[in-house]
């Protein structure tokens, strides 16, 4: 039934923001650490475990997908309610900040995205040199 | 507007929200189509086109919550609040590839450090360069440049003026608006087309609100391995801003 698909992922973000604070809360921040994320690793782990043991029917499934394709409206919504007025105002400090600090970071991906590879890579190859030995 | 139509409305605000936030979308895919042929995205005109009634609901009401001060448009602070964002944010990891999330565990971990470490020295060199000598001031606008969550809790942490403050959620404001407007349009330069340089995007620029709608308009199916690492980033940033980087701040400059 889709309630059981709604259900899951309800008690997943619950889980998973509640561990979030929790985790906040023990490294003394005021703020979530990781909510978001520990709630996907439960959905995603849940999901895999159900699925194997076939008790992921299609219409679960579909309490779920609904959430997810109703993602972009969201978006649009929370964009639609950001204090841009306050943004815009902060004068040129708060722009160059802002508008400076995304450049740079930026332009890190592609180096960090390398950084991160190269390991990995390394160990394929490794395996494909034993295999060929 | 009929009062009794304005009640309705309020009664029912989440509906409203969503009839509002559809005639947003209808109308953004339908100049995507006939204005640009579809090159512009359709989501992303309508994040931008949520930004643009943010500011006009801001300008009209002088409110902190954009559109959804006016009455008229409340639902939408229901439909894009925190609870629904992170509802739907996680729904999006059902479609998620397990082994991609492990795979990038290493470089997402690094994004992250550096994505807070990068934000807050530039945040911190531009409020230098503008004249705050004081590393309070300095810390604070810098940790605004982190997110506009870290900013202001960084800023009570070490006893930020009020006005340094909202300057420094400002900053976070910006840098949030322009992941969110500019990501799209950066994605082929960075190479942000799989999982793992998602993970690492989401990583280095942080500020959730900003990937989500970045990442909403680049490619739906790289949400959740951005959103993943995002997650950890406002958190890592209240942890390291009031305490080593105020420390580093005041040490390099007082």
């Amino acid at each position: 039934m889709v309630i059981y698909g709604v259900a899951l992922l309800a008690a997943c973000t619950i889980a998973g923001l509640y561990l979030g604070d929790l985790l906040g809360a023990a490294i003394g921040v005021q703020a979530n650490v990781g909510g978001v994320g520990f709630g996907m690793i439960f959905l995603i782990a849940a999901s895999h475990w159900s699925a194997r043991r076939g008790a992921l029917p299609a219409s679960t499934a579909q309490g779920v997908a609904f959430w997810n394709a109703i993602y972009i409206p969201i978006v649009v919504a929370m964009a639609a309610q950001q204090n841009v007025v306050a943004g815009l105002s902060g004068g040129a400090v708060a722009i160059l900040a802002g508008v400076l600090a995304v450049l740079a970071c930026g332009a890190l991906v592609p180096l960090v995205d390398r950084l991160g590879r190269r390991r990995p890579a390394s160990r394929e190859e490794r395996e494909l040199m034993e295999v060929g030995r | 507007m009929s009062r009794l139509f304005l009640d309705l409305v309020q009664r029912n605000a989440l509906l409203a929200g969503f009839a509002i936030v559809g005639a947003i979308v209808w109308g953004s895919y339908f100049l995507s189509n006939r204005l640009t042929r579809g090159r512009v995205h359709g989501s992303a005109i309508a994040i931008f086109a949520g930004l643009v009634l943010a500011w006009i609901g801001g300008r009209i009401t002088g409110g902190e919550r954009g559109l959804a001060d006016l009455p008229l448009f409340a639902g939408v602070a229901v439909l894009g609040g925190a609870m629904l964002r992170d509802f739907a944010i996680i729904a999006t990891a059902f479609g998620a590839n397990p082994v991609e999330l492990r795979k990038a565990g290493r470089s997402g971990a690094i994004a992250l450090v550096l994505g807070v470490l990068v934000s807050f020295v530039v945040g911190g060199a531009i409020a230098w360069s503008f004249g705050y000598r004081d590393a309070v001031s300095v810390t604070t606008i810098g940790a605004g440049a982190v997110t506009y969550i870290v900013g202001p809790i960084t800023g009570a942490a070490v006893g930020a003026s009020s006005g340094v403050m909202a300057l420094s959620i400002a900053a976070g404001l910006v840098k949030s608006i322009v992941v969110m407007i500019g990501t799209p349009f950066a994605a082929r330069a960075i190479g942000l087309d799989n999982p793992q340089t998602a993970m690492v995007y989401g990583g280095l620029m942080g500020t959730t609100s900003g990937v989500a709608g970045g990442l909403a308009a680049t490619d739906p199916a790289l949400v959740p391995y951005g959103a993943m690492t995002a997650t950890f980033y406002t958190g890592l940033g209240c942890l390291l801003c009031p305490s080593i980087l105020f420390f580093g701040t005041r040490a390099l400059i007082e």
